[in-house]
This record gives structure tokens, sequence and C-alpha cells, in this order.
């Protein structure tokens, strides 16, 4: 995926980058035609913030946003084997558990197919989960699609996250863990990729809670993102895996779990997570908190986050 | 009376210019407290406007009282002195805000009407007011308007471009603004000094 490619006008005035904008978006246009025949649309729908498709594959259902078809999926399903998680960032999300095994309260930010927030309902006794999602038409796809369900113990919030996060700080909410999951990748929300919010986000957390977050391995803004994390939460894990271009950010209010920590709880989940396709037992010596990006970055700010920007920058 | 041309239509093009400017960095500022949605843009663009259209009487008016670029290069004194305030009142203003009013669509519209409709009245005012100084005879009245709309808003267009494409890549927030009152400033000195200009028009 070339992630400037659906901006290529944008960036008219560097030429060349203008050309080979237009030389992806030819090669997604025919990639889609090749495609096209065991693909079906089953939806399409364009909200206040995207263009919504829900896309059926042969073995699977997929949402995504964007204009052009064979873009980016945000969640899949399996529609046989539902529980089976269908991407590796998903998978890798759930190293949250490895650091908050027991979490009772849970605050998720970005919805997509509802894949992460089920998962936890159903691992996961007497869990509580607040879902701050900015699109009402991601919901009711979700809702459609996915089968996600709203309950007693699964609220969603039609909200932008930056405005529901000083909110719940204000009300003193807290939470065990925080998965923030709000990046397309085409776009970023840029006011929720700054030390500030971070701050925010870790006023949420209780003593011991966890954040994790579904960010990409291979951006120009990995020095950047990092460096934002590390001012916030000092040591943080980074979690990489070859066959995946997303990396896992967990961090933590207090000091991080020792290897031995992670584990045990590995163990712990090990039985549970096999229906869902996680090898958790294979997680923990992948955590690293080796400083691996370029440390003359800046740490994003309110004051200066133009992240959409230096993701495409040179 | 050449130069006292080119320098009020490079008042009206930094005017301009800073308008634009200060709207796009408006979006930014309100969104840590309302977040970037559609209606926090429509908050903006209302105020923009509101504040532009109050500002466009100002101007008119101001410009029945004896006009003189001394008096114009004072506009400009005063919208540098009020763009200062706003880096350091937004945060206790939203946070206040923030903590008053639920919904976020009325925050953004409060938080803006507080932070924005001052300075933004007070640029508003430089267009009619330029045009009165620039006007000698009525055949000609449209023509100088039409000269100093193009020149402001083709400021305004360059200060959207560079603030959004450049400036928030290059700078702080803060220090955008701050150049923004800087400039402001220097330009409305720059009036008042070039006042002996008035005697040759």
């Amino acid at each position: 995926m070339v992630p400037w490619a659906s901006d290529a006008a944008a960036s008219t005035v560097m030429h060349e980058r203008f050309i080979a904008g237009l030389v992806a978006l030819l090669l997604c246009g025919l990639t889609g035609t090749a495609l096209a025949a065991d693909r079906q649309v089953l939806h399409k729908e364009q909200s206040l913030y995207h263009t919504i498709m829900i896309v059926s594959e042969p073995s699977r259902v997929c949402m995504q946003f964007s204009v052009r078809d064979g873009s980016r999926n945000q969640s899949c399903i399996n529609p046989r084997h539902p529980k089976r998680m269908v991407f590796g960032y998903t998978r890798m999300m759930m190293a949250a558990l490895l650091l908050a095994p027991e979490p009772q309260a849970v605050l998720v930010a970005g919805l997509g197919g509802g894949t992460l927030p089920t998962a936890l309902a159903e691992l996961v006794s007497d869990v509580r989960i607040d879902v701050v999602e900015i699109d009402q038409a991601v919901v009711d796809a979700a809702r459609e699609f996915f089968d996600f369900k709203e309950t007693e113990r699964m609220r969603v919030h039609i909200r932008d996250a930056r405005v529901f996060a000083k909110r719940a700080l204000q009300r003193g909410r807290q939470y065990d863990l925080i998965i923030l999951d709000a990046y397309s990748g085409d776009y970023i929300p840029e006011h929720l990729m700054t030390a500030e919010f971070l701050e925010e986000v870790r006023g949420l957390l209780t003593p011991d809670g966890v954040v994790a977050a579904n960010t990409f391995a291979t951006s120009r803004l990995y020095g950047y993102e990092s460096a934002t994390y590390r001012s916030v939460f000092g040591e943080f894990f980074n979690f990489k895996l070859r066959t995946s271009n997303n990396r896992v950010i967990l961090a933590t209010n207090g000091p991080l779990p020792t290897q031995a920590e992670l584990h045990a709880n590995a163990r712990a989940w090990r039985k549970a997570l096999a229906p869902y396709d996680v090898p958790i037992a294979s997680y923990p010596r992948r955590l690293s908190t080796k400083l691996d990006w370029d440390l003359s970055k800046r740490p994003l700010t309110d004051q200066y986050s133009p992240a959409n920007l230096l993701q495409r920058s040179r | 009376m050449r130069p006292r041309f080119l320098l009020i239509n490079a008042l009206a093009f930094c005017g301009g210019f800073s308008i634009m400017s200060l709207e796009l960095l408006g979006g930014r500022i309100l969104a840590p407290w309302f977040g970037s949605s559609i209606y926090v843009w429509g908050s903006i663009i209302t105020v923009f406007m509101l504040s532009l259209s109050v500002g466009y009487l100002l101007g008119g008016w101001l410009s029945l009282h004896s006009p003189s670029l001394a008096k114009f290069g004072c506009i400009f004194l005063i919208a540098a002195a009020i763009l200062v305030p706003v880096v350091y009142l937004a945060e206790p203003v939203m946070t206040w805000v923030f903590s008053k009013v639920e919904d976020p669509r009325y925050g953004s519209l409060a938080a803006s009407l507080a932070l924005f409709v001052a300075p933004t009245v007070v640029l508003g005012a430089i267009s009619p007011y330029s045009v009165r100084l620039l006007v000698r005879r009525k055949e000609e009245a449209g023509k100088v308007a039409g000269t100093l709309y193009f020149v402001s808003t083709l400021g305004s267009a360059l200060g959207t471009l560079a603030t959004s494409f450049y400036f928030v890549l290059w700078f702080e927030m803060d220090t955008i603004v701050g150049v923004l009152a800087g400039t402001l400033l220097a330009l409305g000195a720059l009036g008042v000094g070039c006042r002996r200009l008035d005697r040759d028009a």
C-alpha cells in the first residue's frame, strides 16, 4: 500500500512525487479490477468522515475506509470462524493481556469492526468496556456485518476520542486498559498523536493501568511517535513481528512488568486465546525496550503536530 | 502617490494573509478541547465571517472621520496588540468553556467567539478603510475597491496555503501567531511612520 497515493493531488508541488502518485493510482486501479471477480461489495456508504465499504471475499468479510476498491482494510472477519482474528495486528494487540491480565474497565478508541472489544468482552468476565468512535456509520456497519453488540457492559460513545478523554478525566474515570486504534493510515487525527493527549490518556489509567496503541512500523512517523510515547510514559514495550507492517506500543502507568511476569500471564491466557488464533506464548520475548528509532526526532505536541505532513515529507 | 498606493496595498495584502492564517490555526487551537469534527470548522468559519462582517462596518464608519495613513497604521497596531493575548488566553478560556459546555458544537462556538472575534473584527476594518484612502474620484471607486479586494484576497489565499502546507510543519503554533502579530506591528509602525505620504495624496 502506498500511503500517499490517495493524496497525490495534494502534493502537486513535488513534481516527481505527483507522477509517482499517478502511477501508484493506476496500479491500484489495475489490481482492483483484477480482484473484482471474487470480491463483492455488500455495502457502501459515504459518512461524514469516510467512505465505508463492506466487502465480501472468499473466506472473509472486510470493512474498508476509502474510495478505491482494493484499499486498506480496517477490519476483517471470517464468517465460518468468527472468533479467529484475521489480522496480525489484532492478534498483536491482544498482547495487552500480558501487561493487564484481568482488566475490569477498558477504553477502546476507534471501533472498526469491533473485533478487539468483542473479543475482550468474551474473554474477560465482568469487564466493562467504553468504546469511543467518532463515526455513527462505523458503529452501524459493525453491528450489521460484524455482529458487534452493545450491552450494559459494552457502551459506545459517538465522540471525538480527545473530547471523550478530557471529559472522562474531568469526571475522574479510571481504566485498567486503554486501547488506541484510531489511526486509519491514510489520514491521522493529529490531535490524537500528541504528548498532551497521551498525558490525558495516562491520567485516565489506574496506577498499574496499560495503554496498547496500534501504529505503523514502517511509517516516517516512527521516530516522532516513539519520542512522544517515551516523553510521556518513559520506557515502553515495542512489539513488532516480521510478518506485519504494524507495531504495537505497550506502555504502563507504573513500571513495566518483568519477563517472568509476562511469561506467567502468557501461560494463563494461552488456552483461552487459542480459538482466536493468538499465539500469545510467543509474544513475551518479542516485546522490546530497545531505542530503535532516530533519537533526534522531537515529541509531537499540541503546539507542533503536523503528523500528516511529516508522514509525507522526505 | 505611487509609494502610498504600494504601501496601502501591501498592508491590505498582509491583513488578508493574517486573517486566513489565524483562521486555519484556529482549527488546531480548538482541536485538543473540541476535536476536529466538521462542526468545529463550522464554528470557526461562522465566527470569522461574523467578525469580518462587523469589521467591515467598523472600517467603513472609521473612514468617515478624517481618514489618514497614520490612523490606518493604528488599526494594524491594535490588531497586533489583540492577537498576542490569543496565545496566552487560549488555554484558560478553552478549559473554562469545556467545563461549562457539554456539547462540543456549542463549546467550540463559544470558544471561537471568545478567542477570535476581537482580532478578526479589527482585521476586517482594514479593507473598507484602505478603499477610502485610495479613492479620490467616485468614477474610480469601483476600480480601486476591485484592486484592493484582489490584493487582500490574494493575501488570504497565500496565508491559507503557507500556513497549512509549511508553517505548521516548520514552527510551533504560538510562534506562528507571534510572527503574525509582529508583522502586523511592524506594518502598523510603517504606516504611522510614512504618514507624510498623505500630504502628496
